[in-house]
């Protein structure tokens, strides 16, 4: 009778363990992304602060450019893209909505924080380039 | 005597199936909107010319007869006609659903549905729409206190008040619908003053028919007694209103045929010319003739007028004719070409000086009945949840003076 | 020519000693040196920009203007012309009476009293302070009203997702959208600004400008030369103006 018991409480733990370690190996299949380096030495901001209030900036000067024309360089996200989104070595850039979006600078962490954004519906998510351009449709 | 209200039983096969149909096409209706929204307004029948389509006649036609439905109540609680107050809180439930169904047609085929929240948190108050959507929420609060106050017993005494507030607010409400149109400039349909008027009595006139219909509905399918007087005062009443819709139509284009500048509009829309002809059509077969002098005559013949079926199908006129002529307006007064060089001859890649084609697709259609749906299925389960329905509107209770006379 | 009178003037500016006193006589000064705005400040009612379109000068046939604007703004084909995005067409009006055809380009005259301003249930349809109109399509909700109350058919619903946006003109499925007299263009050149449409001109047939400036080049030629509003019964006064219609 004990023996049984002991037998049942030995099974439960070994099906624990393995389960903690199935979900172990689950969660070690999302890394962390992977951020691309940008241009330059130091962002517009320190960098904590930039992780933790860049949709502060990032919806201040929309409002700015978008009413009063302000076209001020530090918060505009054109500016990040062109400094954070930088092409391959053939010359081609990552994009939100092509397959290579995890190399994104936007996307690699917004997908990995699930945190949805719709900039890019309407914004280019790359810099103005002839390169850009080649992967144009029609 | 005193008016006993219950919820109906809502347990026999009817009333699930009835459910089922309608749920049905609610569902359709929201797989439309979805598809719509995934793939871009482009799947539809709507572009740059015709910018308001098959979902606007939908929802512009129920959101006027939502104010239209709430007229019973005020009857009884504002001028105080005691024959109207059993009838009371089914018209508030009935304005409640109808503007809720066409607003859930008009949210969804929103570019952008998903920034309803701006909408409702940023006000341009110069925009008569922005009025209205503090309207159309103000309805929904008004309405459904007013109910309240007209069930709970303690309250009673202030439903009249309650009535007043929410029958200025609804004659509000249709005045601002109304001059959604009639404060564009740019078009040779809108831009009218009597549009305000003219769809506060479109509103009398849709609301009392699609109430009357889910009266007579009601009371046959959970076989409770409805009397013929409370029937007959109904249905005069909705004669009295399509006339009152005709006047006012008969007035605007009498304005518009005296005004040269608008004489191409009227040749448009009245003799179909220049491409006008479904309008033309819509307007003399489908809104005067069977959306309104045909009911008439079902309502005022001595036969007719005594038949429900007769009536219920009066009622599907009327409601068919109003669409039609929300069709004529909205679509209508969109597809004539725009005055912007008047006398000239004008062409170009964007439509100018032509006449703009519109098809509804089928996705338009299904959201736009859909909502028609969702109205009814509000009212389908809220006679089972509340008791909005006397048991019992036979003419010896509901109307004990009438029938005392007649016996 | 003024971007290193700017500079030299900034520092004398920035670095003088009297700032107060330099505060004061600023404006007046800014006005008549300073062509562009500086990218940091905001926009004001002292300028209205607006451009004029000689339609006599306009080609028969011709659409360079058309093609100017799209190539700016990556406007393509995508689904037809009738629900492909048009900020500027071309338009022939011929007078029945005397068979006189006159082609223009049309496209939104941001007007002073703009019709598509009033409607809008969100503000997201604006005026900018130098009379720019414009979508804020972060708020537009696209219920199209807008489109409804223009009276020069100007504006254009974006039908479906769109990709390779260009970086000076964010588009965006389920908004409205226009001509921005390109905005882009005006706030980092001023009065200098040559307008998408007006660079592909061959036929020098449309001028930017500030109409507030009597001594610009587009006030001095409405001066000397007029121009017509389109519908001006409307009273709208819009800010482009035409000559020959």
């Amino acid at each position: 009778m004990a023996g049984s018991y002991r037998g049942i409480t030995l099974l439960s733990t070994l099906l624990g363990g393995l389960l903690m370690a199935a979900s172990l190996l689950a969660s070690a299949g999302v890394s962390a992304p992977v951020v691309p380096q940008g241009k330059g030495e130091q962002c517009v901001e320190p960098t904590a602060d930039m992780r933790k209030n860049h949709m502060e900036y990032l919806l201040h000067q929309r409002d700015k450019t978008m009413h009063q024309g302000i076209r001020s360089k530090q918060h505009s996200l054109k500016e990040c893209i062109n400094c954070h989104v930088q092409a391959n070595k053939a010359g081609d850039y990552p994009s939100v909505h092509g397959t290579n979006s995890e190399q994104h600078f936007c996307d690699s962490c917004h997908s990995y924080a699930a945190v949805k954004i719709d900039c890019f519906d309407c914004h280019a998510d790359r810099p103005a380039s002839p390169s850009a351009a080649k992967g144009a449709k029609p | 005597m005193k008016i006993a209200y219950r919820t109906i039983e809502g347990r026999s096969r009817g009333y699930f199936a009835l459910f089922g149909v309608l749920g049905l096409f609610v569902l359709a209706g929201l797989g439309a909107a979805h598809h719509m929204e995934s793939e871009g307004h482009w799947i539809t029948g709507m572009n740059n010319q015709i910018v308001w389509g098959m979902p606007h006649v939908f929802a512009v036609f129920l959101i006027v007869a939502a104010s239209g439905a709430l007229n019973i109540a005020s009857i009884s609680s504002v001028f105080a006609k005691t024959a109207y107050k059993p009838l009371a809180r089914l018209s508030g439930l009935l304005s409640i659903a109808l503007l809720a169904g066409g607003l859930m047609i008009l949210v969804l085929d929103l570019g952008r549905p998903d920034r309803l929240i701006v909408a409702m948190t940023t006000y341009n108050f110069k925009s008569i729409f922005a009025w209205n959507i503090i309207l159309y929420n103000g309805l929904f609060a008004i309405v459904a206190v007013y109910i309240w106050m007209m069930m709970e017993g303690r309250f009673n005494k202030y439903s009249r008040t309650v009535g007043m507030v929410a029958f200025i607010w609804r004659l509000l409400l249709t005045t601002g619908t109304g001059s959604i149109f009639g404060f564009l400039v740019a078009r040779q349909g809108y831009d009218a003053a009597i549009m305000a008027p003219m769809f506060v009595v479109m509103s009398f006139s849709f609301g009392l028919a699609i109430f009357l219909l889910v009266l007579m509905a009601s009371y046959s399918w959970s076989e409770r007694p409805l009397g013929d007087a409370t029937v007959k005062r109904l249905k005069n009443l909705l004669g009295v209103f399509v006339a009152g819709v005709l006047y006012f139509v008969l007035a605007y284009h009498l304005t518009n045929l005296y005004a040269t500048e608008h004489h191409g509009y009227e040749a448009f829309l009245l003799l179909g010319e220049n491409g006008g002809g479904i309008y033309s059509n819509l307007f003399w077969i489908g809104q005067v003739l069977l959306g309104s002098l045909l009911p008439l005559a079902l309502l005022y013949h001595p036969v007719t007028g005594k038949n429900r079926v007769m009536l219920g199908f009066a009622s599907v006129l009327i409601i068919l004719g109003g669409l039609a002529q929300m069709y004529t307006i909205i679509i209508g007064g969109q597809a004539f070409p725009m005055a912007m060089f008047p006398g000239m001859e004008v062409s170009s890649s964007f439509g100018d000086g032509v006449t703009a084609s519109y098809a509804p697709s089928t996705w338009e259609v299904m959201l736009g009945v859909g909502g028609f749906a969702m109205s009814l299925v509000i009212v389908t389960a809220a006679v089972k949840i509340l008791a909005f329905l006397p048991e019992d509107l036979s003419d010896e209770i509901a109307d004990p003076h009438t029938a005392s006379k007649s016996t | 020519m003024s971007d290193q009178h700017i500079n030299s003037y900034r520092r004398r500016f920035l670095g003088g000693a009297g700032a107060l006193a330099a505060l004061t006589v600023a404006p007046g000064l800014l006005l008549n040196v300073v062509k562009a705005k500086p990218a940091a400040e905001a926009v004001s009612n002292t300028t209205r920009w607006g451009l004029l379109i000689d339609a006599n000068k306009c080609g028969e046939g011709c659409n360079d203007c058309v093609t100017g604007c799209n190539e700016e703004h990556g406007l393509k084909e995508i689904h037809g012309p009738a629900t492909d995005a048009q900020w500027i067409r071309s338009v022939t009006v011929r007078d029945t009476s005397t068979q006189h055809v006159t082609h223009l380009p049309m496209m939104c005259q941001h007007c002073e009293s703009a019709p598509c301003v009033d409607v809008c249930p969100t503000g997201a349809s604006f005026k900018r302070e130098d009379g720019i109109v414009l979508v804020d399509k972060h708020t537009c909700i696209g219920c199209r009203y807008c489109m409804m109350a223009c009276p020069y058919k100007a504006r254009s619903f974006v039908h479906e997702h769109l990709t390779e946006q260009k970086p000076v003109a964010p588009r965006g499925i389920g908004t409205v959208e226009s001509c921005t007299m390109c905005v882009h263009r005006v706030d980092k050149n001023g009065e200098n600004t040559v307008t998408a449409c007006a660079e592909a001109c061959t036929h020098d047939a449309i001028l930017f400008g500030d109409l507030n400036n009597p001594e610009s080049d587009i006030s001095k030629r409405l001066e000397k030369e007029g121009g017509t509003r389109i519908r001006a019964d409307l009273g709208l006064n819009p800010g482009v103006r035409y000559q020959g219609i």
